[in-house]
């Protein structure tokens, strides 16, 4: 890659770092209320809960939390699907697509429920505007709340002592969703209307083509809609669901350099100040940076991989973005659970393909999703002082708080769940006829088709190798399972942590406790992450995109 | 279960703000601020609609610059956005390419500059308006062969209508081939 597209690159992680301090001591003032922006939007806030009949004040224990969380998820999904399989009764939908089929409403459902946003829909061919204005765009918004809300109760885990609440799930969503995620995507959106983001209810457009003897048809349709919106909270949420279907790639979804590198920014933006914010709220910030710095030295390496095996590979890739732009897309998409795609991925070379596989397999914990990739961290930082602990022979403790048999077993779980996911589901795809068929290309390429879309599902992450035939009924139910089980089977572990913590006494840093804010825990954190990724995924990664590599090596 | 009812009407009131006051809001300011790319950036000539400045159409007529290969259902499908998603390993792909390299070698056989990749290889969206400026100037001596043109105009056209990387950094050069036709056209 040119020295132009390194500098891209610079230039780019520079941007993100200055906005991680303000951003993240914002959101850790709105998130307790505090704050001019908090203060505004007060009386909406105390509205939403008077009419809803919740109550704010009450001070949840984290079985309760835990229960809101799934009901109102559950509730989410149900109507997502609803409004999927109703689209033809619905207004708002003037190019007058039908109604969806009940596996791949209940696969989008559970996608945009779970904060997935994986596309076995076809977005322009599939879904109207009001399905994906009242059913996808809500969810973006509250999947993404979701996240920080459970990130806020593990916090508080850490940061009370002998306190039987972990605090109060409306609260943590409503503020997520109205002092964070409603402002910053209103400035994005209008920003990527600026440059030439569609955004408009009418059907679509219709151009009389130049040459008409290059196309069947001497008019072109060009599917538009309300996408400037959607787009906004799809990248700034961590959920990558597109308005169209090849996502990120349209020109009218990301039309410029501009427009990317702002969808790109917000990609990481909230999921890396969520660090800094971290450590304000424990008191310490030295504790998010140490955070942070373990998610950079992940990503860094692997960052550099990906542009350099797809140097001069623009299959698949848009001219206007490159090589630089659509290899940092795919590591950024993946290093956090957003799934956004800006080039086609199953396009990539081998090893250029195996970043993003990677980074969903860490469990999507370097940045990861907005809340989700902080929490995962923090699990893993909890075996990190465990391992350590049984290195020297003491009981570890992290911020304050021992770590003990029940959070152990919490946090092996967790990291656990979408381990198996992945594997299992990819052993049952590839075992069976239904599973197979859904191949596009030959040989190992089509195993790392199905391993990326287990891999993706069951973390949450949402992008795909899209060659693969996912909408059929063996993909849309397995693929929701998995997603199912990567969310839900992390976040009530990680709850039951919050709750266990916040029960404990807090034990003051003595001369025996190991400190987690320097560079020994972050190779230590660093560490863990990788050791675990490396058992769990490197025999799957040696049957698809490392047999693969070498086959081609040998063939040049 | 005492969450069931304070969860359906906070999902009702939050899928009031999120998903109708928040997209209605945005669609009503970009209106008002940026009315021609809110509607999808179209270019319109004498009332009639020739395009979007930021969707690519098909060409194939020597007189005209070709675009990129476009893996959609037909070429530069615009309701229905999709790339070949053929992997590197795969014997369609290398096929594709070598027809592609064939078909340009045949449109102008005198020519020895080296094709560039962009224009044998599929974009992600099948839609994208822009080729590289090689791929452009490639294609200079075919265009004005075709038409009957002096090489040197039809290229001092294509050097006009390069766009440099955004603040010289970000992206890639790149011409709009509609716009570069369009232009093309007027040119006489």
């Amino acid at each position: 890659m040119s020295v132009n597209g390194w500098l891209q690159i610079a230039v780019t992680l520079a941007l993100l770092l200055a906005l991680v301090k303000p951003l993240g001591a914002a959101m850790a003032a709105v998130l307790e209320g505090r704050g001019w922006l908090a203060r505004w939007l007060a009386p909406l806030e105390r509205g939403l809960y008077r009419l809803s009949g919740v109550r704010a004040d009450e001070d949840m224990d984290w079985k309760a939390y835990t229960m809101a969380l799934l009901a109102f998820n559950a509730l989410g999904l149900a109507v997502v699907m609803a409004l999927q399989m109703l689209q033809g009764l619905l207004p708002l939908n003037p190019d007058g697509l039908p109604g969806v089929s009940p596996h791949l409403a209940f696969n989008t459902a559970t996608s945009f429920a779970t904060n997935t946003n994986w596309q076995s829909y076809g977005g322009e061919t599939t879904l109207g505007y009001a399905v994906q204005m009242l059913g996808l765009t809500v969810q973006n918004f509250v999947s993404a709340a979701t996240g920080i809300a459970v990130l806020l109760a593990l916090v508080r885990g850490f940061t009370r002592a002998r306190a039987a609440g972990v605090g109060n799930f409306w609260v943590d969503l409503v503020r997520s969703t109205l002092y964070v995620l409603l402002p910053l995507s209103l400035l994005l959106a209008l920003f990527l209307a600026s440059q030439g983001v569609v955004q408009t209810f009418r059907g679509a457009a219709e151009a009389q083509v130049l040459d008409p003897g290059a196309a069947p048809e001497a008019v072109q349709h060009i599917a538009r809609g309300p996408a400037a919106s959607q787009v906004a909270i799809k990248q700034l949420g961590t959920n990558g669901g597109g308005f169209f279907n090849v996502n990120s790639a349209h020109p009218l979804e990301n039309p410029t350099p501009l427009s990317n590198l702002a969808e790109l920014l917000s990609i990481l933006l909230i999921s890396a100040a969520l660090c800094y914010s971290f450590g304000r709220m424990v008191r310490d910030r030295r504790q998010g940076w140490a955070l942070l710095a373990a998610m950079f030295v992940i990503l860094v390496p692997l960052l550099a991989l990906a542009c350099v095996s797809e140097s001069g590979n623009l299959e698949g890739k848009e001219t206007r973005f490159g090589v630089a732009q659509s290899s940092m897309w795919a590591t950024f998409t993946t290093a956090a659970s957003n799934g956004s795609v800006n080039s086609m991925h199953d396009s990539y070379t081998p090893l250029g393909g195996l970043v993003p596989m990677v980074l969903m397999q860490l469990g999507e914990v370097v940045f990861g999703g907005v809340g989700s990739g902080l929490y995962g961290m923090l699990v893993f930082a909890i075996v990190a002082v465990f391992v350590a602990g049984l290195m020297v022979g003491r009981t570890p403790e992290y911020l304050g708080k021992k770590i003990e048999a029940f959070e152990m077993k919490m946090a092996s779980l967790a990291i656990l769940a979408p381990c198996l996911t992945v594997l299992v589901g990819t052993a049952v795809a590839v075992a069976c006829a239904p599973g197979r068929a859904g191949v596009l290309n030959p040989g190992p390429h089509g195993f790392s088709e199905i391993l990326y879309a287990f891999s993706s599902a069951g973390n949450n992450n949402g992008s795909a190798f899209a060659g693969l035939t996912a909408n059929t009924p063996f993909y849309n139910l397995t693929l929701a399972v998995a997603m199912l089980v990567a969310r839900y089977g992390v976040i009530v572990p990680v709850l039951a942590i919050a709750g266990s913590l916040a029960r404990k006494k807090s034990v003051p840093a003595s001369s025996g406790t190991l400190p987690t804010h320097g560079p020994l825990f972050v190779a230590l954190l660093v560490g863990t992450v990788l050791l675990v990724g490396a058992l769990t995924f490197a025999p799957a990664l040696a049957l698809g995109p490392i047999i693969e590599h070498l086959q081609l090596l040998g063939h040049s | 279960m005492r969450h069931i009812l304070p969860a359906l009407r906070l999902l009702l009131l939050l899928t009031l703000l999120t998903g109708l006051a928040y997209p209605l809001a945005v669609t009503g300011l970009a209106k008002l601020a940026f009315p021609r790319q809110a509607e999808g950036s179209r270019i319109e000539r004498g009332g009639r609609v020739l395009g979007s400045d930021l969707i690519g159409q098909p060409f194939s007529d020597p007189r005209y610059f070709w675009p990129r290969p476009s893996a959609t259902s037909p070429a530069y499908n615009a309701a229905a956005s999709s790339g070949s998603n053929l992997g590197p390993s795969n014997a369609a792909l290398h096929t594709a390419v070598a027809e592609r390299i064939a078909t340009l070698h045949a449109s102008d056989p005198d020519n020895s500059l080296p094709i560039p990749m962009d224009l044998v290889t599929a974009s992600a969206s099948g839609l994208d308006p822009h080729v590289s400026p090689e791929a452009a100037f490639w294609q200079v001596a075919r265009v004005a062969r075709a038409r009957g043109m002096d090489e040197t105009r039809v290229r001092d056209l294509v050097q006009s209508q390069v766009e440099p990387r955004t603040l010289g950094l970000f992206g890639e050069p790149r011409v709009n081939v509609l716009r570069l036709n369009l232009a093309l056209d007027e040119l006489r």
